[in-house]
């Protein structure tokens, strides 16, 4: 089951890490040229591949009830705050993520922007691709490498979000637009979900709790954290609309 | 200088992120939880518990009305 958990959360957290990613090198590929988008794409994933590399076999090396305090709290944290920020777009407070508004942004911005090249690459191309591979992609690796050692297998961790990405790439290739059909908002609430019911779960492990029903206790989790979400969206979605009428 | 306080920002930005109550929430109720766990009190529903408040703080931080 754990398995299961650890192969879905790392796909859907990877995917729409990617979608993201994606956005902003079309935009830089269509309008400042493909050359110099990928090589900032390319030096990303180096880049990415040297954290994991350094970061993987440390995380390893660390006892496993220390590991999962440090990494429950922090996947805890994480996951707070995406699933604040898609409560708040699920009851109306915050912009739901728009790739298609992104991409128009992304797209002027990126006309207009002077051209300075060095070392033979457009220099705004090159540093807007990498930064935009490579931010997205570090929150990925911290997510599969905190999952994959937690639960003893990177691996498989890695095999999740190598199949989104691997997904996400192809889809953009093959569209040749940014991908607003995924349904990013509902994909975050629930990595959200999931983050929160993992931090929660090893944190509280970590420092001492014995869970009733071992690992079966984070089913338990999981639906008591589906159900405050779904209860917070329905308040603050009730909070809107008492308020547009005072108003 | 500007460079160690740009990655230390990076960094506080990626792991804390827009609201520090989250963070801080988290680590105090982690702390209180190992208190009582290492008494030998039950404690496991103290995490979800403070989940539920720590998610419920920042949301109000965001979303009450302007006075």
């Amino acid at each position: 089951m754990s398995a299961v958990f650890l192969l879905v959360s790392t796909f859907l957290a990877s995917a729409v890490e990617m979608v993201e990613a994606l956005t902003i090198v079309l935009a830089v590929g269509i309008t400042r040229g493909w050359r110099s988008a990928l090589v900032g794409v390319g030096s990303a994933v180096v880049a990415l591949a040297i954290v994991v590399a350094l970061l993987g076999p440390a995380l390893t090396r660390i006892p496993l009830n220390d590991l999962r305090i440090v990494v429950g709290a922090l996947l805890l944290i994480f996951g707070l705050q995406w699933l604040r920020k898609a409560i708040l777009r699920a009851s109306g407070y915050k912009a739901l993520h728009d790739e298609d508004a992104i991409y128009q942004r992304e797209l002027a911005e990126a006309k207009t922007a002077d051209t300075v090249v060095r070392a033979s690459v457009d220099w705004y191309a090159f540093t807007l691709s990498f930064k935009g591979v490579f931010l997205e992609g570090l929150e990925v690796a911290f997510i599969v490498l905190t999952f994959g050692s937690t639960q003893g297998s990177i691996p498989l961790a890695a095999v999740g979000a190598a199949a989104a990405i691997l997904i996400v790439g192809l889809a953009g290739v093959f569209i040749h637009a940014p991908l607003s059909r995924v349904p990013e908002n509902t994909m975050k609430f629930a990595v959200g979900v999931m983050l929160t019911t993992f931090g929660t779960f090893w944190s509280a492990e970590g420092v001492g709790v014995n869970w009733p029903g071992s690992d079966a206790a984070i089913i338990g989790v999981l639906a008591f954290v589906l159900l405050i979400s779904f209860a917070f969206v329905a308040a603050l979605r009730q909070q809107r609309t008492r308020l547009a009428i005072a108003e | 200088m500007g460079y160690i306080k740009n990655f230390g920002l990076f960094w506080y930005d990626f792991i804390v992120g827009d609201d520090w109550s989250v963070a801080v929430g988290v680590v105090i109720a982690l702390i209180i939880t190992a208190l009582l766990a290492h008494q030998d009190v039950t404690a496991w529903w103290l995490m979800p518990l403070a989940v539920v408040a720590v998610l419920g703080v920042s949301l109000w931080r965001v979303t009450r009305p302007a006075d």
